[in-house]
């Protein structure tokens, strides 16, 4: 059966090569290919779950070790995989949303002339996203974390003829690659003190060294984790990452790859729990980024980027809970799986909105869509109640969890974040209910609408790729679209409750990460209540504002606050400032540099030689006597100095 | 006699042949000049040769004869060619040994 | 005695290289198919080499030994160990590549007379390059290597000065003043080093009494050959000196970016990935081998000059406006890893140093080759006159982004084994300098993707709409690289496996031990 896992990495692999090298010839059947074997992978996954299902806890995890990477000397790295509860988790998650999203594409992705190369990037995700969760040891892991964030990279930038799109890509990249300089200098720490890098050893030895030790590798696992799942400071790059395709959104800049920083953080919750600092520094970005995100996602008209900004937010609660330890492990996987769920279900329903709109994105030009789109409409509006913790939905059981375990935390600390994520809930509430509202109710503000001027077609993905400005006649999407939207809005309603109650999440993923119960403060019956009470505040708040009166279609001047959100609360102007332009002054200084001053020294030798060598021609003048002269001279001074010599 | 004195005489020779070469013009005058100092050199090494009782000495003088032979030949053809372009014996007025 | 395989490894591409230079003028393709003929059985005689040679045999094997110039001791010692192998299936490898790249390159215009011959000198030229390289990594006799590693300077001083780019901004004058410029440049650094290096093998002459390396190195080993703290120093600055310029190290770079700019693409090639090669190996085999003590004395202010090649190399490649000098720039990033990497002396950093020099040589290949096709299409070196070309040209611009991928090393890409090596060995010594370096893989996906945004995505300009993609000799250029690349990046294994025991024995003679891990140095 262990044999198995590999193959759950090599279909979508295979896909992806068949694809990309496969030349125009398949551009037919290119779709088919990639969603059979995206599918494949996931019939493989259930499976091996099926198997695992079979087995005691204790027997659970197997492993399957491929052949040895790069042996040299100490320095020993394997292909080798591991599958436990936590990786079949992921297995699942992946490859059960991807194969959806695959058949979503195909629809969404119809009138693309590169479908092909679309579906072969997605396959060449899926596969470095299963070898990321598959991996057994951390460099094998750090091969995956870089090929999703080659995978998104292409798909983001996938329609390249847009600058912004491409530009977005590249930020993307390099975001990551600074996260990922964390990543490898905790490798590099883990083999220093170690001497290896496998799960198994490392986490077994973590008990061997100091604390401060394990706190450094803690934090640089922390900055790969912000910079793949969009937290602050490295969050800049996930709003422009809705340049890419919708599909795209749902499944890497919601449901999976953003996630992988959670997975990082609660697959090394040994060296985390040894680390009480590090762990402190995780729930303050946690708890920050939650903030941030939600903030972000009150301000945008965007509605790709609302979303992208309760992405960052929802991530932010995962990561909050994995940085409490033990007490958290647990509910982080829980949200981020239930998560996976109806985040992939709204961006879904966001593209279906969007396909049927001739791909405007502006919700001030949306509103009144819930009669042209009834199916998008209860698909979306299942997956906004799941999202805001309504009672009985996936996102009730699973935030509410992580917000009694910020409690749980104790102290001062347990108070402040507990708080933070009190807030952070109802806010939520706040920005869903305004994207709900502004989308699907209220007028119709799309009819009579002027055409966009062309300088506008920037903003909107796919504007200028796929039609006319002309006024949109919305309708309901092809079967292939909504089928996945259905499916992902059952998992958004039940999944939550399944997992919940009767804990049966928890006993699942307890023998891979422990489990501890938290003493909170307040019982938990206050705790819902209160979440009770500050999600009917937000939705209360929001319905005021934009259910009750009209939605103006240009955007109000708004609060500072507002205008700040609306710029990424100015983080971009402060890249774009420090980061972009002290870059362009440093390189062009350095150009200046290298060319002056480097060569300049060597030229200045050239020259200067030159220089020597036409006052020393002038000896040579031609005349046989002057040249006399100087022979005797020479010989002259030779002699003389031999006499010298012998006298001393 | 004593040896040394053909020693004198040899550096006496040695110093009109340079001092020769080193002030005329005529390129006839200069090439006998040279010849003195090669001459005034064949004196000194025969003469150590006696001094020091072997014969590398004169072997050497041999060498020179020759060399100084070949070199009125190059060197005279090379001063009748000059002559025949410039209508001159002078060596100042040849400064072309240069770029 | 057996057949002498190592010379015949050099010889044949040195007689393939009189050959060609002999074809008439009019037959200019048979010069060609002959020069990729000779390349190829080049490639034969090096994986026999490399199916030889035993990785846990001998340290030198297959060698040969004769007496050359008997009152000075030098000696035509031919011998390989396991780096030198690698090094010469690399440079086996690549040529084939740079010919068949360069095919049209040095077809003469229509200006040119009929008894003009270019084309028979340009492949003539790279066959006597590649002769001379092998030889370089092949000679264990230290006069010996310093003859053909000064002597490759006379064929690259021509095929840079000779064949220039074509695809050139200014008026034909101008691209003839730069190109002189660039080769005349190339020319006295690299002189001026081995100059350096001359005084240095004499020094080496008159302290040892021969010029063997096995010999001084076992006699150094042994105690029966001391030398003074002082002299070792200075010879071994003498010998480094030289290599930093090939290699090269900041400051002695300046030479590359003018050299590769001007050259061919293929040339480039050949100069960057194939003959600067020898500065880095001969750093491991001759200051390592011949002075160790040296060596260590001089390693911190050497792993802080790699710090800041890597660094600067990258930040100027960020800087660049044309693409052939940013790849310049981005080789001497590069080159810093593998310097850092030999001097860290670590078996990972030694290893990694090893694999970088092969894997290097493969990525910029590639990159390197894409680019010249992509330029010799616009005729063009600006990146600012490029724009969408992936929408014209999806191969090219899908290889030109495999290259670019490699350039950053990305993992699952042969770079990224190598690079990833040389931090970790760096860091188990030098943390600091470790993580210093660690910035040079940001900065390494700044520049190459900026250049591929630039040049490939958004809208298609009016100038490359027409641009065809690539043809079937460009494919067959490229592909076996990128297969090469991949391969390589999933299992270097082979590689390693003839690496280390060459590794371990430059450690031994570095008298160093790699740091233990602190869990294991507790215990």
């Amino acid at each position: 059966m262990e044999n198995l896992i590999a193959l759950l990495v090599a279909a979508p692999l295979l896909g992806a090569a068949v694809l990309l090298c496969g030349g125009r010839r398949l551009d037919a059947v290119g779709h088919w290919i990639g969603t059979a074997l995206a599918s494949a992978s996931f019939v493989i996954g259930a499976i091996l779950f099926a198997d695992m299902l079979g087995k005691d806890e204790e027997h659970r995890a197997v492993g399957q070790h491929l052949f040895s990477w790069i042996p040299v000397e100490g320095f020993q790295a394997d292909i080798g995989f591991q599958l436990d509860q936590l990786s079949m988790t992921f297995v699942l998650l992946i490859t059960g949303v991807g194969s959806l999203i695959h058949v979503y594409s195909i629809g969404y992705m119809e009138h693309d002339e590169r479908r092909r190369r679309f579906f072969g990037y997605l396959n060449l995700f899926l596969a470095a996203m299963l070898l990321l969760v598959l991996a057994d040891n951390y460099l094998l892991l750090y091969v995956g974390w870089e090929g999703v964030g080659l995978a998104s990279y292409l798909l983001i930038g996938f329609w390249q003829h847009k600058p912004s799109a491409a530009t977005a890509a590249k930020k993307a990249f390099l975001v990551n690659r600074v996260g990922d300089m964390g990543l490898s200098i905790a490798i590099m720490l883990m083999f220093t003190t170690f001497g290896t890098f496998a799960f198994g050893p490392v986490l077994e030895a973590t008990g061997e060294t100091g604390e401060g030790k394990l706190t450094a590798i803690g934090l640089m696992l922390l900055l790969a984790a912000c910079g793949k799942s969009a937290q602050v400071p490295l969050q800049s790059w996930l709003g422009d990452a809705m340049e890419g395709p919708t599909p795209v959104s749902a499944l890497i800049h919601a449901a999976t790859m953003v996630t992988a920083g959670v997975y990082l953080i609660v697959r090394s919750g040994e060296i985390f729990n040894a680390a009480p600092d590090a762990q402190l520094v995780t729930t303050v970005v946690g708890a920050v980024t939650l903030l941030f995100g939600a903030i972000v996602g009150c301000a945008k008209d965007d509605i790709k980027k609302a979303l992208a900004g309760s992405t960052m937010s929802q991530i932010g609660y995962m990561i909050l809970a994995a940085g409490l330890g033990p007490i958290g492990y647990v509910f982080a996987i829980m949200h981020l799986v239930t998560h996976g769920f109806f985040k992939a279900g709204l961006f879904l329903g966001a593209g279906s909105v969007m396909h049927g709109m001739n791909d405007e994105v502006d919700m001030r030009k949306y509103g009144g869509l819930r009669k042209y789109m009834p199916v998008t409409f209860v698909t979306f509006g299942l997956g906004y109640l799941a999202i805001i913790g309504f009672p009985g939905l996936s996102g009730f059981f699973s935030k509410d969890k992580i917000i009694e375990a910020a409690f749980a935390k104790g102290g001062t600390e347990g108070w402040i974040l507990g708080g933070v994520a009190l807030l952070g809930a109802a806010i939520t509430a706040f920005y869903m209910t305004r994207v709900m509202l502004m989308t699907f109710f209220g007028e119709e503000r799309w009819r009579n609408q002027p055409t966009p001027s062309p300088a506008e077609s920037d903003v909107e993905p796919a504007a200028e790729h796929r039609g006319t400005h002309a006024e949109p006649h919305p309708h309901e999407s092809p079967k292939s679209m909504t089928i996945p939207m259905i499916v992902l809005a059952f998992g958004s309603v039940f999944a939550g409750g399944f997992f919940g109650i009767g804990d049966r999440f928890l006993h699942w993923l307890e023998p891979v990460t422990e489990h501890a119960h938290g003493h909170s403060p307040l019982s938990a019956t206050t705790v819902t209540l209160s979440t009770m009470v500050v999600l009917v505040i937000g939705v209360g708040l929001a319905y005021l504002q934009y259910g009750r009166r009209p939605v103006p279609v240009v955007a109000p001047r708004g609060s500072l606050l507002t205008r700040a959100a609306r710029r990424d609360l100015l983080q971009d102007d402060f890249n774009h400032v420090v980061l972009v332009r002290g870059g362009e002054h440093l390189t062009r200084s350095l150009v200046y540099v290298d060319h002056t001053l480097v060569d300049g020294v060597v030229n200045g030798t050239a020259a200067s030689m030159g220089g020597l060598s036409g006052r020393l021609r002038k000896l040579q003048n031609g005349y046989a006597r002057s040249y006399a002269v100087s022979m005797f001279g020479g010989a002259a001074i030779l002699i003389a100095a031999t006499l010298l010599m012998r006298a001393v | 006699m004593n040896p040394v004195n053909y020693l004198y005489l040899a550096a006496l020779l040695f110093t009109i042949g340079a001092t020769g070469v080193l002030i005329r013009r005529n390129a006839i005058v200069v090439f006998m000049c040279i010849e003195l100092m090669l001459n005034a050199c064949n004196l000194a090494f025969v003469t150590f040769s006696r001094m020091h009782g072997n014969l590398d000495g004169q072997i050497i003088a041999f060498f020179t004869m020759v060399v100084a032979a070949a070199e009125v030949v190059v060197g005279l053809a090379i001063i009748v060619s000059l002559f025949r372009s410039r209508h001159s014996a002078s060596v100042d007025d040849a400064s072309l040994m240069k770029l | 005695m057996s057949f002498p395989l190592l010379t015949a490894t050099a010889a044949l591409p040195a007689i393939g290289a009189i050959a060609t230079a002999a074809v008439p003028a009019a037959r200019r393709t048979a010069a060609k198919w002959l020069a990729l003929l000779v390349s190829l059985a080049t490639l034969a005689l090096a994986v026999v080499v490399l199916v030889r040679f035993d990785p846990d045999g001998d340290r030198y094997q297959l060698t040969e030994s004769h007496s050359w110039i008997k009152d000075f001791g030098v000696r035509y010692e031919l011998g390989v160990d396991g780096i030198a192998v690698a090094l010469i299936a690399l440079t086996a490898l690549l040529i084939p590549f740079v010919i068949l790249a360069g095919w049209h390159d040095a077809d003469p215009l229509e200006t040119h007379s009929s008894r003009w011959r270019p084309t028979q000198g340009f492949f003539a030229l790279i066959l006597a390059v590649e002769a001379m390289v092998i030889i370089s990594f092949e000679a264990t006799d230290v006069f010996l290597f310093y003859i053909f590693f000064e002597a490759m300077l006379i064929p690259l001083y021509f095929l840079i000065g000779g064949f220039g780019d074509r695809a050139h901004a200014g008026s034909d004058e101008h691209a003839a003043a730069q190109r002189s410029y660039a080769a005349v440049k190339f020319l006295l650094y690299n002189l001026v080093g081995g100059l350096i290096m001359l005084a240095a093998v004499i020094g080496l002459y008159v302290v040892a009494g021969n010029f063997s390396l096995q010999e001084i190195a076992e006699a150094r080993a042994n105690g029966s050959l001391d030398m003074a703290t002082n002299t070792e120093r200075w010879l071994f600055l003498g010998f480094f000196f030289a290599f930093a310029v090939k290699a090269p190290l900041w400051p002695l770079h300046t030479w590359l970016p003018n050299a590769m700019g001007e050259a061919t693409a293929p040339v480039a090639v050949l100069i960057t990935a194939v003959v600067d090669k020898v500065g880095t190996f001969a750093m491991l085999r001759f200051c390592l081998g011949l002075f160790p003590e040296a060596s260590k004395w001089a390693t911190p202010a050497i792993l802080v000059l790699a710090t800041i090649s890597i660094i600067y190399g990258a930040l100027l490649a960020v800087g660049q406006r044309d693409i052939k000098r940013l790849v310049a720039y981005a080789s001497i990033s590069h080159f810093g890893f593998i310097i850092m990497g030999i001097f860290a002396m670590t078996s990972q950093g030694q290893s990694g140093a090893t694999l970088y020099m092969v894997n290097h040589g493969i990525s910029t290949a590639a990159l390197m080759l894409v680019a010249g096709f992509l330029i010799s299409r616009r005729g063009s070196r600006l990146i600012a006159d490029y724009g969408g070309v992936q929408k014209v040209a999806p191969v090219l611009a899908g290889t030109f982004l495999i290259g670019s991928l490699a350039t950053l090393s990305l993992p699952g890409l042969a770079p990224f084994v190598s690079e990833f090596l040389v931090l970790v060995g760096t860091f188990s010594r030098y943390p600091a300098i470790g993580i210093i370096a660690t910035f040079g893989i940001v900065l390494a996906a700044l520049y190459t993707l900026v250049l591929y945004q630039r040049t490939m995505t958004g809208p298609v300009r009016p100038e490359v709409s027409a641009m065809p993609d690539l043809r079937v000799r460009e494919l067959a250029v490229i592909a076996p690289l990128i297969a090469l690349l991949i391969f390589l990046g999933v299992y270097p294994k082979p590689l390693t496996d003839i690496v280390n025991p060459a590794v371990k024995q430059t450690m031994s003679d570095v008298q160093k031990k790699d740091p233990q891990p602190e869990v294991e140095a507790v215990k």
